[in-house]
């Protein structure tokens, strides 16, 4: 820096400066970009949590009218030995005024025999408002009600009343046997 | 404001400090700054600020020497604190009272600057400063709240973080990376402890920058008025700092009120339960701080405008500076606006009634009714929700900011602002 003097032949070459300028601009963004990743990534579910995310349910000891709760990805899945009188309310239900429309049919998945048994529903059990776990035959609906911000969801778990924007949340499952329900 | 430097080192080391690193310079030119001579109590509470922030690093250090960040030991690490470690009791409640402490502190703070107009031009950055430090306060309160992982920790903490789940399309990619998993858990826990542990030095770093911008455009007084001579002023030390420390004894005979007779009264019972994610408490209220904000969210019927309400009046803070259009900044001589201040004052307290209360109950009764239920004939109190009344709490806390202030600016007609802070404390109006 200090040697000002310029001989002949050693003109200052803008194209070097350039040079400088434009790959140490490229070396430091490539470098923020692929150190930013990692950091930003280290965040997400690790692969313990990922791997830990399905669960077997045996149904069959459920009585009619009874409840199972059953501690899935952290959060707890409703499976509800539905009475007759809940299917019914349910499939009552006109659909057109509802807040997320959805058939009571569309929200279970074929038994072992392929086909739908409406008795048996398999729900996330929290509330789609602020994630808090609701109550169960409580509400105006005689379904669920979530204590805290007063969302009222019907036997479907369908939202009917309150702030939550959607119905409770229908987790992938499959019957693997007659009995037995695999979550996730 | 500060000027050139007054100090002249007399001891020989002094003056071969002075050539090398100028610290004590600084020093003393800090301790001489330029005060009003009219500042009154409610200018002491950035010393208290100051003092709080110090004490809750201090007791915060000491804390996480002795708690354990992990689902299964965090509850059990914490109450081991209050029982078994010697004055663990009294570190864990000046800590826990503390935040508190410094929440009431900052709200006084931030109010008497309303008050004065302390946010207007000059000062417009050191107010914004003053709002991110206030942002950040709140996101370590929180975070702090969590890690006692008691059921209030745990179901403040899905609340919270089910705000960023709201966000359309990538809401719950977000939340899932915030949380390190599917739910609140161990994952959560841990990185909570750590931003915990950092932000405070992140306050600490707003909080020099903070104190930087007051010294450099000077510090406004109750009447608002610049100053304009030095007989308007006194040094920093020893005036203000006799008046700072009569009021930091003070609050300090308060908080220690609350951290020996009362450790637990600004706390919720339900957080001496162990967190259950399979059992929410029937009614989830935050801290009393964030009350009012709680009050905003649940006032609107919708998840996602709700959250944008609660933000916004967090944003509003930060543009309050463009809002208000009036020239004078005191509200002594804003008669009409002062009326409207005491009503956004009133309504602040109404906001945290309404959010530490469940939104369908009542919060006036007007009489009863007779209704049908099951085929008997009950009799029903009718009168006005809670979430009624915070709906006008809400609509008066923006309308107060983006409707009275702009417009009260423009039309107010102000009283005679006096010739100088002097004069003004001869004639007996300062």
């Amino acid at each position: 820096m200090s040697d000002t003097h310029i001989s002949d032949g050693e003109h200052e070459d803008p194209s070097r400066r350039d040079f400088i300028y434009i790959s140490t601009a490229a070396a430091a963004a490539v470098g923020a970009g692929s150190l930013a990743w990692p950091l930003v990534s280290q965040m997400s579910a690790a692969s313990d949590t990922r791997a830990a995310g399905s669960i077997e349910i045996d149904v069959s000891k459920i009585e009619e009218g009874q409840q199972l709760k059953v501690l899935w990805r952290g959060k707890p899945v409703f499976v509800r030995y539905r009475t007759q009188k809940e299917i019914d309310a349910a499939d009552a239900v006109e659909i057109d005024g509802l807040r997320d429309p959805e058939t009571d049919e569309a929200r279970f998945r074929p038994a072992f025999d392929g086909k739908i048994h409406k008795n048996i529903l398999v729900m996330v059990g929290v509330c789609t408002h602020f994630g808090c776990i609701p109550v169960g035959e409580a509400g105006d609906f005689d379904g669920w009600y979530c204590p805290c911000h007063g969302s009222h969801y019907d036997t479907s778990g369908r939202i009917r009343k309150g702030p939550a924007p959607k119905n409770m949340v229908i987790p992938e499952y499959t019957y693997i046997s007659d009995t037995v329900i695999k979550v996730g | 404001m500060s000027g050139p430097s007054t100090y002249e080192p007399k001891y020989a080391a002094a003056k071969w400090m002075d050539k090398r690193l100028p610290i004590i310079r600084m020093g003393v030119d800090f301790m001489g700054f330029p005060s009003p001579r009219n500042l009154n109590y409610w200018y002491a509470f950035g010393g208290i600020l100051s003092l709080c922030l110090m004490s809750q690093i201090l007791t915060g250090i000491i804390l996480a020497m002795h708690y354990t960040p992990h689902v299964d030991m965090a509850f059990d690490s914490v109450q081991r604190i209050r029982r078994d470690v010697p004055f663990g009791w009294l570190l864990q409640s000046m800590h826990a009272v503390g935040a508190s402490m410094f929440f009431l502190a900052v709200y006084i703070h931030m109010f008497r600057g309303l008050f004065y107009g302390s946010y207007k031009a000059p000062r417009e950055l050191l107010w914004i400063i003053g709002c991110a430090i206030y942002l950040a306060m709140m996101a370590t309160g929180f975070l702090g709240y969590t890690l006692p992982w008691g059921q209030m920790s745990f179901w403040g903490a899905t609340v919270i973080t089910g705000f960023f789940g709201a966000i359309p399309f990538v809401g719950e990619s977000l939340q899932q990376w915030l949380l390190g998993g599917y739910s609140v858990g161990n994952p959560t826990l841990q990185r909570f402890f750590s931003l915990h542990y950092l932000l405070p030095f992140v306050i600490a770093a707003l909080v020099a920058l903070h104190v930087w911008a007051v010294h450099h455009v000077g510090q406004n007084n109750p009447i608002g008025i610049d100053v304009k001579t030095k007989e308007d002023t006194l040094p920093f030390h020893p005036f203000y700092t006799m008046k700072d420390g009569f009021a930091i004894a003070v609050f300090l005979m308060i908080f220690a009120l609350f951290v020996f007779y009362l450790p637990d009264a600004l706390g919720h019972a339900d957080n001496y339960q162990r967190a259950d994610p399979m059992k929410t408490p029937p009614h989830i209220v935050p801290e009393w701080y964030f009350l009012p904000f709680y009050a905003i969210l649940r006032a609107v019927p919708d998840k996602l405008l709700g959250i944008i309400l609660m933000f916004g009046a967090i944003v509003v803070l930060f543009v309050l500076p463009w809002l208000d259009t009036a020239k004078v900044r005191s509200m002594r001589f804003r008669p009409t606006t002062r009326r409207f201040f005491y009503i956004f004052l009133f309504m602040c307290f109404i906001l945290g009634w309404c959010g530490g209360n469940s939104p369908d109950d009542l919060a006036f009764t007007f009489g009863h009714k007779n209704v049908m239920v099951d085929g008997h004939e009950v009799s029903e109190a009718i009168g006005m929700t809670f979430k009624t009344l915070s709906r006008i709490g809400t609509i008066y806390y923006f309308g107060f900011f983006l409707f009275l202030l702009p417009v009260l600016g423009w039309i107010e007609k102000t009283k005679k602002l006096p010739d100088s802070i002097t004069k003004a404390i001869h004639d007996g109006e300062a």
